[in-house]
């Protein structure tokens, strides 16, 4: 195992891509192929959650002004449908659409409208006519309502786990028996999704907003019946994706199909409430749960029930349950998870399956169990840390949490509350985060000319988690040259299949794969030395490679590799590769404890935020500035939770009452305020080759309970129903 | 010929009257620093400056703006020549994935004017309100789902800093 002495890698380097971003000269996917003025593809929207379209007249929209085609499910074209029992992989499966007459939830696609402009798209879109015949919709109303037991879960989880012996009564001091619910959430990335699409001689080419590329391409292939060799996707810049852009969407099979029926690219972009209804969203929870501790404030029971819909047709359930399994130690534990499958858009990841909505409700009963119990919440969670796994008894690769809660609440200052001012409560929360670690195969190419300028490629994608700058930090570091003199190319199917983005993997695993590259490459060029030179070490310095004689006395005078390897055998590249192989079986897990500072209003029952604060361990930090930036993200999406954050159901027709900005409210900047975070840094080289461990998911893991519990402790009230509004607090 | 004035260049309006300011940039002229986020006035990721005004380029529409001047991203600085508002962006690290950073800093650029101008915002009027806290209200238009906004209120602050010194 290496111990890199780096002193790149971890430090607050920019953003390579920064002056991209802030000059608006990074192109996202609806603004490629410009130059091939691609048509604009409008959809028109069921109406309807379930049924049969009976009729389609799309002749007034095809005379309208500007108007190229009007697809629907008679002229779409071959494609695999969508949900066959054989499909293998969620990012994988076929993603058609308008393939046949029947309409599986509200506001799916009728119809793609082709026009010259927008406008024309959309004015022509209201000209098309249907009629669906359309069915009751199945939706979860109730937890009962949930029977089915789900396939798996995602991260690998059973769907039922208990460990250990139910207490006796006797042992039982206190307990608290609450019922929460978390509701529909969605990832709101602010870029839409988007794909534009040409067909060029039997090939495919397309510019989507992917997280992962590889199955992407796999999922196009399958979709339209090609061969994945002639489809390219790219994906360079990402305006977001937290979960919904794992998978390819409508946008992209409709660009695709479209591209098909006129032969010319075809830009598909979804409006906002598109984005609801044609993306994936977060399905809601209700969370059953009963916990009990002994005399000496020890947890002896941990039961938690699952309840969430599961969309039809599609395989993904959340893990809610993860937190209650892995948190605290207990004599008994028991989780369960049970789904019910509705007629709703796609349910998928939305940032930290399972624990994001667990943790609100997990955490906040433990709250409440360490009030009954008269303890403090801090202590009584500082009293209940597991050693090892509590239920399966497996080691961690390293556990921080109790350094986190115990250093944090230093920082925080705990003990310390201000003084409220008139008609003002003031409280403090805290909560735990354990986010589980998963490293994935992944590989990566790096590259390097006669001049030592080093190129990595790569189709791991930049969803704006600091990735291009991470990459260049790790070449830089195992090459001996500065972050300026690495190029990283991201996002393209040609180059070597990486993990993409998600599940808080790609850092860790397609960083070691750099690193892996970087060494393959050293390797290479070492071995075409002179044999007494060839454990020189490499370096590049002033447009030259360098190497630094082995031998200690002739250190000082290093020499070029090329005057022993001719130039023309530049540029030289090797490809490294890292697979589960690579990583622990023990148990690996990000840390983190949360806290935060309200102040309610008494009258109205508004909450202001006043600090939030987190201390974290994940391993080793590849960039202090992106990690904690993208930490205070998830703090960010934590608030929202906590406060403000649900879709509303219409449950009659299966839709949704606020698929919008203005009514589906994430936190705006005056929602926050100080916000403040450390890391307890600690490499985990049994986690990664890197030593670091993911991040992107941990920082809002715990952080609404932190609110919901401060809300608590202010006000007295305890709300089990996020979010946390005005109402909810007067009436409690 | 009706034009309006973008970046210091005089550019046509377009013919079809249902084109906004933020579809001319796009399909006419090949512009897409702005960027499009909801289409409605609800998220700011579309902010122009109109006049030296901040403006949501999808809420007005293109022959509104006959002899206007329009600064969008690409004119508030470039590459090489940064806008102190893009640097300091870059060096608090003011945005994750960058798709609301085009809007953000036309955004902060008006406000480092308003506050120049002393123009109120709906917190101003309390003396006990901080700076920080008057920035925050005054860039509550421009959600940022990455969640940039403390860095963003940083970023702002220190320019602030840099014009009064
Ligand atoms: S795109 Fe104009 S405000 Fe959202
Ligand atoms: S930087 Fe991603 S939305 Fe603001």
């Amino acid at each position: 195992m290496t111990t890199p002495n780096s002193k790149i890698v971890g430090s607050a380097v920019n953003r390579i891509d920064g002056v991209q971003k802030v000059t608006g000269q990074a192109r996202y996917a609806a603004e490629q192929m410009s130059e091939h003025k691609p048509l604009v593809g409008w959809i028109v929207a069921s109406d309807t959650a379930v049924g049969k379209i009976i009729s389609l007249e799309t002749g007034l929209a095809e005379q309208s002004e500007g108007v190229h085609a009007v697809v629907t499910y008679k002229n779409a074209g071959p494609m695999k449908p969508f949900s066959n029992p054989e499909d293998e992989g969620r990012f994988t499966q076929s993603r058609a659409v308008l393939n046949e007459p029947y309409i599986r939830h509200f506001g799916a696609p009728v119809a793609l409208v082709i026009a010259d402009t927008l406008e024309q798209a959309r004015y022509a879109a209201s000209l098309v006519d249907y009629t669906i015949e359309g069915q009751t919709p199945e939706l979860l109303t109730h937890f009962e309502g949930a029977t089915e037991v789900p396939d798996s879960l995602d991260g690998g989880f059973e769907p039922d786990a208990n460990s250990g012996n139910k207490p006796d009564n006797n042992d039982v001091k206190t307990s608290v028996n609450s019922t929460y619910t978390t509701p529909s959430q969605i990832s709101a990335a602010m870029e839409p999704h988007a794909t534009v699409a040409e067909f060029k001689n039997g090939k495919l080419e397309v510019f989507t907003s992917v997280q992962i590329i590889a199955p992407a391409v796999q999922a196009l292939a399958v979709t339209l019946e090609m061969d994945p060799k002639d489809i390219v996707v790219q994906s360079p810049f990402i305006g977001g994706g937290f979960g919904s852009k794992l998978g390819l969407h409508y946008d992209a099979t409709l660009a695709c199909i479209g591209a098909r029926y006129v032969e010319r690219a075809v830009k598909v972009v979804l409006s906002r409430r598109q984005v609801f209804y044609n993306t994936p969203h977060r399905g809601h929870s209700t969370q059953q749960m009963t916990l009990s501790a002994n005399s000496d404030g020890a947890l002896v029971s941990i039961v938690h029930r699952s309840a969430m819909p599961k969309a039809k047709g599609y395989e993904f359930a959340e893990a809610t349950g993860a937190g209650a399994r892995v948190t605290y130690q207990s004599q008994y534990i028991e989780s369960t998870h049970r789904v019910k499958d509705v007629d709703l858009p796609l349910i998928d990841s939305t940032r930290s399956p399972g624990d994001a909505i667990g943790s609100l409700a997990f955490e906040s009963a433990i709250d409440e169990l360490a009030h009954e119990a008269g303890v403090d919440p801090l202590t009584f969670r500082l009293n209940n840390l597991p050693v090892v796994h509590p239920m399966k008894g497996t080691p961690f690769t390293s556990h921080n949490l109790g350094e986190c809660l115990r250093q944090g609440a230093q920082q925080f200052k705990w003990q310390h509350k201000p003084q409220p001012s008139n008609g003002k409560v003031i409280g403090h929360g805290v909560a735990s985060a354990m986010r589980m670690n998963i490293f994935v195969e992944s590989s990566a190419q790096v590259e390097i000319d006669e001049q030592g300028k080093v190129t990595v490629c790569t189709d791991m994608t930049d969803i704006g988690t600091g990735t291009y700058t991470i990459l260049a930090q790790i070449a830089a570091d195992a090459l001996q040259t500065s972050v300026n003199n690495v190029t990283v190319q991201l996002g393209d199917s040609r180059y070597p299949a990486s993990c993409g983005s998600g599940g808080s993997f790609g850092a860790a695993s397609t960083g070691s794969a750099v690193k892996r590259a970087c060494e393959a490459l050293i390797d290479s060029i070492q071995s075409q030395l002179p044999a007494e030179l060839s454990n020189a070490k490499l370096y590049v310095e002033e447009g030259k490679i360098k190497a630094a004689k082995p031998n200690a006395e002739d250190s000082a005078t290093p020499f070029l590799i090329t005057d022993y390897i001719p130039t023309n055998t530049f540029p030289i590249s090797a490809i490294g590769k890292v697979s589960e192989d690579d990583t622990s079986d023990d148990e690996q897990y990000s840390c983190g404890a949360h806290f935060a500072e309200v102040e309610v209003d008494t009258y109205t029952g508004e909450v202001r935020l006043l600090r939030q604060y987190g201390m974290f361990s994940a391993g080793q930090i590849l960039n202090i500035k992106t990690a904690s930036s993208q930490i205070k993200g998830g703090m960010v999406w934590g608030a929202g939770y906590a406060l403000t954050e649900g879709i509303h159901h219409h449950e009659d027709s299966a839709s949704f009452v606020n698929p919008d900005f203005g009514e589906y409210h994430i936190a705006v900047n005056r929602d926050i305020a100080e916000m403040s975070l450390d890391f307890l840094e600690e490499p985990d080289y049994a986690a990664s080759p890197v030593g670091a461990k993911g991040i992107g998911e941990l920082g809002i893991t715990g952080a609404g309970a932190a609110i919901a519990n401060a809300i608590f402790d202010a006000t007295k009230v305890r709300v089990r129903d996020f979010p946390i509004t005005m109402d909810k607090i007067i009436s409690g | 010929m009706a034009t309006l004035n973008l970046n210091g260049n005089d550019v046509s309006l377009p013919d079809d009257p249902r084109t906004t300011l933020l579809d001319f940039l796009h399909q006419h002229l090949s512009l897409f620093g702005t960027k499009k986020g909801c289409d409605h006035g609800q998220c700011g990721a579309c902010t122009v400056l109109v006049d030296g005004e901040r403006v949501n380029a999808c809420l007005v529409f293109a022959f509104q703006l006959e002899d206007c001047e329009v600064t969008t991203i690409e004119g508030i600085g470039q590459s090489d020549n940064l806008h102190p508002l893009q640097q300091a962006f870059i060096e608090r690290d003011a945005f994750q994935c960058g798709y609301c950073t085009s809007g953000q800093i036309c955004s902060g650029v008006s406000l480092l004017q308003e506050l120049r101008n002393g123009d109120p915002s709906a917190v101003s009027y309390n003396s006990k309100v901080s700076l920080k806290e008057d920035i925050s209200e005054r860039m509550s238009g421009n959600l940022c789902r990455c969640g940039a906004y403390p860095n963003i209120v940083d970023a702002i602050t220190d320019v602030i800093a840099l014009e009064r010194q």
